[in-house]
């Protein structure tokens, strides 16, 4: 019996032993791997100076051909495709979620110079969807952080960091020393710059764009086809347009598009679909069709961009012409005076002092779910003009004329509602919102609570 | 012959249109076979489809969807049975009986 427990015993002694060495083994491998990219990273240079062409070439090396074998055994692709590629400079604008993917991918495939634009850094809510990323470079400038996983994964890609915010200023000279541009961009003024730019500069556009469960993705400026303008010679109303940070998105959604951006753009590199019509192809992650491609209109001959007698020769100013900044951070907003908001910190007392009062949060349900402060009431903005919600309102308040005091994610929704529920004449008490709201509320008073 | 009244249509939303529809993609209707202008009345186009869903279909914020010229607002692309509402004759595309319009809101995110 004792011998029978000593051997189990050992047993498990080095059945942990194993694990141990295999948990090394595996910390090892990490170790080198970080020394690799930091080796790769000072490797990893910015431009902003004009870039020399790319340097054409006859033939492929042989560790070229290794690498690509795949593609070359194929018939519909082989080494004129390929050489083709490598012969080629792409540049994509934009290393979040469709920019993710679509680095990858034409890093991967052997495109000979990639360029990459983006001006932000990396942070942790990205990385749900912009998997180039990874937790160790938060902080990091994106495009630095794409440009690294490319050299990762294929030496042999020429990559270009533009560490910059696209603007009329800079962006002719860029987009004129690639062949090919892609709009992986998150914003309706840079997405019009990139256009008008493409027509200027004679290149194609690959345009993609997506959203909570759909996605879009059209080639513009491309064989006889429309350019952005011809489809939108207008922008759409700023209040029309919802970001990722707001509308939400699931991850995969832009990984899939930034896929079909790759490949539009290796098709047109090694001149594979020089039959194909105009079409812009709708992705719908919770359809029973997830794909649909529908015919477009040729180029407009009165379009004021690629028409016949343009009126625009230069490039404009694009944020002026949206009336939306060319990134896709939401702005305060100031809407109602001061003296009828309240601080983090005043509300904070308004606890501490057990002064009696109602809070509503005018938050989405999706959102109040995540979460929300201690016996506060949820009336969506949208819903709160509704009689049942007034109702609801004035049954918590139950004749009482206590404040009312309106919260929401960043202090933008709650202005409105103050006025909503001030006209309704709800109570004699004070109706204020919170500046700032819940995410400035985890900045200044409460860092347990969670931001999103 | 006869005329018949109404023309059935589907009317289908996507890129953040169906948010104003009642969270619906897809809306089968029957839409009035002719419209009045004064003394005169004529076959419904896709002008007289977007004026009436604006006033029986829309439940709020009509801005977002119609612009002050009575076309779709900005930003918004019109399908017909499958195409660029440009290559029908965009606004004066006269409806027929089971056509399929899609109306798809551009998206921005990336």
């Amino acid at each position: 019996m004792k011998d029978n427990s000593s051997h189990h015993a050992a047993e498990e002694l080095l059945r942990k032993v194993a694990l141990l060495e295999a948990e090394n083994e595996a910390l090892q491998r990490q170790v080198q791997a970080l020394r690799q990219e930091q080796s790769q990273q000072a490797a990893v240079k910015s431009s902003a100076a004009p870039l020399h062409p790319l340097e054409k070439v006859a033939r492929l090396t042989n560790s070229e051909i290794a690498r690509y074998g795949r593609q070359l055994i194929l018939p519909d692709f082989g080494i004129h495709a390929q050489l083709d590629l490598r012969n080629s400079s792409v540049l994509v604008v934009g290393a979040g979620g469709l920019g993710a993917s679509c680095i990858l991918y034409l890093g991967g495939a052997g495109v000979g110079r990639l360029g990459i634009v983006d001006h932000d850094t990396v942070d942790t809510s990205n990385l749900h969807r912009q998997v180039i990323h990874n937790e160790a470079r938060q902080g990091m400038s994106k495009a630095h952080s794409a440009a690294l996983s490319v050299r990762l994964l294929n030496p042999h890609c020429n990559t270009v960091v533009h560490d910059l915010v696209l603007d009329s200023s800079n962006a002719q000279p860029i987009i004129d020393s690639y062949d090919i541009v892609v709009d992986a961009t998150d914003n309706v003024a840079t997405r019009y710059l990139l256009n008008d730019a493409c027509v200027l500069g004679g290149k194609p556009l690959v345009s993609g764009s997506a959203l909570r469960l759909d996605g879009q993705l059209t080639i513009y400026n491309y064989r006889g086809g429309p350019c952005y303008r011809c489809l939108f010679p207008t922008p759409p109303p700023a209040e029309t347009v919802t970001n990722c940070s707001d509308g939400g998105v699931l991850g995969v959604v832009p990984g899939i598009v930034g896929c079909l951006q790759a490949l539009e753009a290796i098709k047109i590199a090694t001149k594979m679909n020089t039959q194909d019509p105009p079409t812009m192809t709708l992705f719908s992650a919770n359809s029973t069709t997830m794909f649909r491609t529908i015919k477009l209109r040729k180029r407009k001959a009165e379009c004021i961009m690629c028409g016949d007698a343009p009126t625009i020769t230069r490039l404009i100013d694009y944020v002026k012409f949206c009336g939306s900044s060319a990134t896709d951070k939401t702005p305060d907003l100031f809407l109602i005076p001061l003296q009828e908001r309240l601080t983090c910190e005043g509300y904070k007392k308004i606890l501490e002092t057990h002064t009696p009062h109602l809070l509503l949060d005018v938050r989405e349900k999706v959102q109040f779910d995540i979460c929300s402060l201690p016996s506060s009431l949820n009336i969506p903005l949208k819903d709160l003009e509704l009689p049942e919600s007034i109702e609801q309102v004035k049954k918590r308040l139950n004749a009482k004329d206590e404040p009312v005091y309106i919260v929401c994610r960043r202090g933008n929704d709650s202005q409105p509602a103050v006025r909503i529920l001030q006209e309704q004449g709800i109570t004699t008490g004070d109706i204020k919102d919170i500046v700032g709201g819940l995410n400035l509320w985890t900045d200044k008073i409460d860092p347990s609570f969670p931001k999103y | 012959m006869t005329m018949s009244e109404s023309l059935a249509i589907e009317l289908q939303f996507s890129g953040g249109m169906e948010l104003l529809f009642d969270n619906k993609k897809t809306i089968h209707t029957k839409v009035p076979a002719h419209f009045r202008q004064g003394a005169d009345s004529h076959a419904v186009t896709i002008r007289d489809l977007i004026g009436w869903m604006a006033s029986h279909l829309l439940k709020e914020r009509p801005e977002l969807f119609i612009g002050p010229d009575g076309s779709v607002r900005s930003g918004i692309l019109v399908l017909v049975n499958g195409a660029d509402w440009e290559l029908e004759g965009e606004l004066e595309y006269e409806l027929q009986d089971g056509d399929e319009i899609v109306f798809i809101s551009t998206l921005h995110g990336g």
